[in-house]
């Protein structure tokens, strides 16, 4: 037996011991996830106690170095966790922008000091970070930010606005894209900076979108001091920071369109009704058999992605793909879902409904194809780095 | 498995490339079509084809072949799809082989011999109907004496004009679309009372009709068991399914590579109109829509390599999937194209012609959409 195969025996094992049974189902919606941070409050004793046996074990991060709280696993390794707490059906652990984005940028970009001071708390869910990127005038266009740090001598001063800053009122840091050379162009002048939003000056309002909830907030900055340790990487050279976190962004959401959650199938047969061994609607049941081909085609162009990214042959624009179809997949399955339930689907608040989960959903969905770069720019990324077409 | 070819599997594509590339490019075809030959193969190539392990490339090494998988098999489909090469090797080298293989026993063992060395050209005879529907079978292998009398009708049968046997699905009981009952038959297509059309098909592939009235068949003709040849049936299928998918996908590339490049160059307005972001959105998507179904295709074929029990969807999507992206693919090359993409001249109205046989050749999206509806239960 390889030592492949002996890690994949081991870990099923293990995680079979130590998965609680209420942590092998899909969790409902973003809020029944576990994000950590100094006041999370968890669901549930299961949700707790997951946690902590993953984090202990580094597998809250299985890739990332021992030293910083990870698993130390190989690429090989982490695929095969991955497999088999997929298999087992077992949730994430610990879902958090730390892990996603800022962890990978931290990795390539911070110094010792800052890995060894924010990366284990970022592994074991002791803080939540948000991410302070677009601009109420830099949205698509994102290296537009004017949000600006002085240098003050031993701190930076720190003013401005960000919006769309995603779970801000809950997050205990931020990483902040801000202007630090003003004349420079604007690509050169960003710098990458990180503060604890307890800060003085701090201030988030929630955002009330369509869906009824309020994920993102508008952050305000008013004479914010951050010592001067907390600059990423070099003064003026955030921009390079900020595009490597991005492509982790979009793997992210990209990864939004493997689905998860019910069958189609399924929610349609128990809303529409069976005739003869197939779903009643025959044009509504054409349209899911298309959307399942293509999210189990999607499903292996990730696996695919992943393989080609071990042994060097992705193009660096290639989560730009991942993230246009995978978003856009996700609102089309939404679609399915609202077109399956009917007008079930549109109780808002009823007894029925459970808080109407499902229209809620259909509508946060549609940030999908937004938020981290529009399907329309990802479509340019490719355009002009992959296909190199001119004056893309 | 990692979902990515393997060196050794990169370096036959390379080889497999050259060879097709150099020898079977789309001016073969071409020559094939305006000079009406009649096997519409060239068997010249095909003896070339062997001679690099390719007729034999799905059989046992201790019969001439290669001993080589799907994944193999596929990546030579691709280039041939690159290249919209017309030659026996979907019929011949996948159908053929998997048929003789699964089905076993000496006869098949010494055909597959045949087949590696490139003196044995086969096809399947299958379809009935214009749309894909395998399991509908009303041709009849009636028992008389040891053997069998055939009669019925098949259509679609790739390179039936040019096969040396026929594999021949027949009822043996049952009503014409009962899973049990089904028999797969080799008939010799010089027998008494077979009679064959080629007909000319829009692509200037090679396709049949052929009538079987009351051919006498030996007992010794059946492949697999009498009554019960669905499942060979199906595992041919798979096969030949998977490897059209890659077909598809080589052609599918082969045309963007095209459109790609013809944006460009081609110039309206004072500017190269691959600067026209109404172009290049569609080039991106279609460039998504392309890799999605790579990935789709690359894992059927490692399924039936490693997990054959377990293929079936995995196929099933592969195919629907690469005529899928292949429909979008050749839309948006002849449309990109423009007045040019109209025109024989040039060669990206020839990949439309090949895709849309490609799209019908063993189940259409649709059809495999189908599929997976009913494998997921609604």
């Amino acid at each position: 037996m390889t030592d492949l195969e002996t890690f994949r025996r081991e870990t099923r094992a293990w995680l079979e011991a130590n998965c609680p049974a209420e942590m092998r189902t899909p969790p409902d919606d973003e809020e029944d996830r576990c994000w950590g941070g100094r006041n999370w409050k968890f669901k549930n004793e299961a949700q707790k106690q997951w946690l902590e046996v993953m984090a202990a074990r580094g597998w809250t991060v299985p890739d990332w170095p021992k030293e910083f709280g990870g698993g130390g696993l190989s690429k090989d390794e982490t695929k095969i966790l991955r497999e088999e707490m997929r298999a087992m059906k077992c949730r994430s652990p610990l879902d958090s922008f730390g892990i996603w984005m800022l962890g990978p940028a931290l990795l390539k970009y911070g110094n010792e000091a800052q890995k060894k001071e924010h990366l284990p708390k970022i592994a074991r869910g002791e803080i939540r970070w948000c991410q302070g990127y677009s601009e109420p005038g830099a949205g698509s266009d994102l290296a537009s930010l004017q949000t600006k740090a002085e240098d003050k001598g031993d701190h930076y001063l720190v003013n401005g606005q960000k919006i769309w800053t995603s779970y801000a009122n809950y997050a205990d840091w931020i990483f902040c894209l801000v202007r630090t050379d003003p004349k420079a162009k604007k690509h050169e002048g960003i710098s990458f900076l990180l503060f604890d939003m307890a800060t003085p000056g701090v201030e988030t309002r929630p955002i009330l979108l369509i869906s009824g909830k309020s994920p993102f907030c508008e952050t305000f900055f008013t004479d914010v001091k951050v010592p001067k340790e907390n600059l990423v990487y070099t003064l003026n050279k955030g921009w390079d920071v900020a595009k490597y976190l991005l492509t982790h962004e979009r793997d992210m959401i990209g990864g939004m369109g493997l689905g998860g959650g019910r069958p189609l199938g399924q929610i349609a047969a128990q809303s529409i009704g069976v005739e003869n061994g197939t779903l009643a609607d025959p044009l509504l049941r054409a349209d899911i058999a298309e959307f399942d081909v293509d999210a189990f085609a999607f499903a292996l162009a990730m696996e695919r992605a992943g393989d080609m990214m071990k042994t060097k042959q992705a193009h660096p624009a290639y989560s730009s793909f991942l993230k246009y179809y995978g978003t856009e997949l996700n609102k089309r399955r939404h679609e399915l879902v609202m077109s399956s339930l009917g007008s079930d689907g549109l109780e808002w608040e009823s007894e029925r409904s459970a808080e109407g989960d499902a229209p809620r959903a259909w509508l946060r969905t549609k940030a999908n194809s937004i938020e981290g770069g529009t399907s329309e720019v990802q479509l340019n990324i490719i355009s002009k780095r992959i296909l190199e077409l001119p004056g893309a | 498995m990692a979902l990515v070819l393997t060196e050794e599997q990169s370096m036959l594509r390379d080889s497999a490339r050259g060879l097709v590339a150099d020898r079977a490019p789309i001016a073969h075809l071409r020559k094939l079509r305006d000079s009406r030959d009649a096997d519409g193969v060239s068997r010249e190539i095909w003896k070339e084809f062997a001679a690099m392990g390719f007729a034999g490339i799905l059989a046992p090494e201790d019969h001439g072949g290669s001993g080589l998988g799907h994944v193999e098999a596929g990546v030579v489909m691709e280039e041939i799809g690159r290249n919209l090469t017309p030659s026996p090797f979907l019929s011949t080298a996948i159908l053929g082989a998997t048929a003789l293989k699964r089905a076993g026993g000496v006869r098949s063992g010494d055909l597959l011999s045949k087949l590696s060395a490139g003196d044995l050209l086969l096809a399947l005879a299958l379809d009935e109907k214009p749309k894909h529907t395998p399991k509908h079978i009303e041709t009849k292998a009636a028992r008389s004496g040891n053997g069998f009398t055939l009669s019925g009708a098949k259509t679609f049968v790739v390179d039936g004009h040019i096969a040396d046997l026929l594999i021949v699905t027949a009822r043996t009981a049952g009503g014409a679309d009962d899973k049990d009952g089904v028999t797969v038959l080799l008939v010799d297509p010089k027998a008494k009372g077979v009679s064959i059309e080629r007909t000319i098909m829009v692509d200037a592939h090679n396709a049949a009709r052929i009538t079987f009235d009351n051919v006498a068949v030996d007992a010794d003709a059946v492949l697999g068991e009498i009554d019960a040849g669905a499942p060979l049936v199906e595992a041919i299928l798979d096969a030949g399914r998977a490897c059209v998918a890659s077909e598809l996908v080589g052609l599918s590339e082969e045309a963007f590579d095209r459109t790609v490049a013809y944006l460009k160059e081609r110039k309206q307005f004072g500017k190269v109109i691959g600067e026209f972001q109404g172009l290049q959105h569609r080039a991106s998507h279609l460039y998504c829509e392309l890799e999605v179904t790579r990935a789709a295709v690359l894992k059927a074929l490692q399924m039936l390599d490693t997990d054959a029990d377990k293929a079936r969807p995995y196929v099933a999507v592969a195919k629907a999937r690469a005529c899928g992206s292949a429909d979008l693919a050749v839309r948006e090359a002849v449309q990109m194209h423009g007045g040019n993409g109209m025109t024989d001249a040039i060669d990206i109205g020839l990949f439309m012609k090949r895709a849309r046989v490609c799209q019908e050749l063993f189940g259409d999206a649709r059809f495999h959409a189908n599929r997976i509806a009913k494998i997921r239960g609604y």
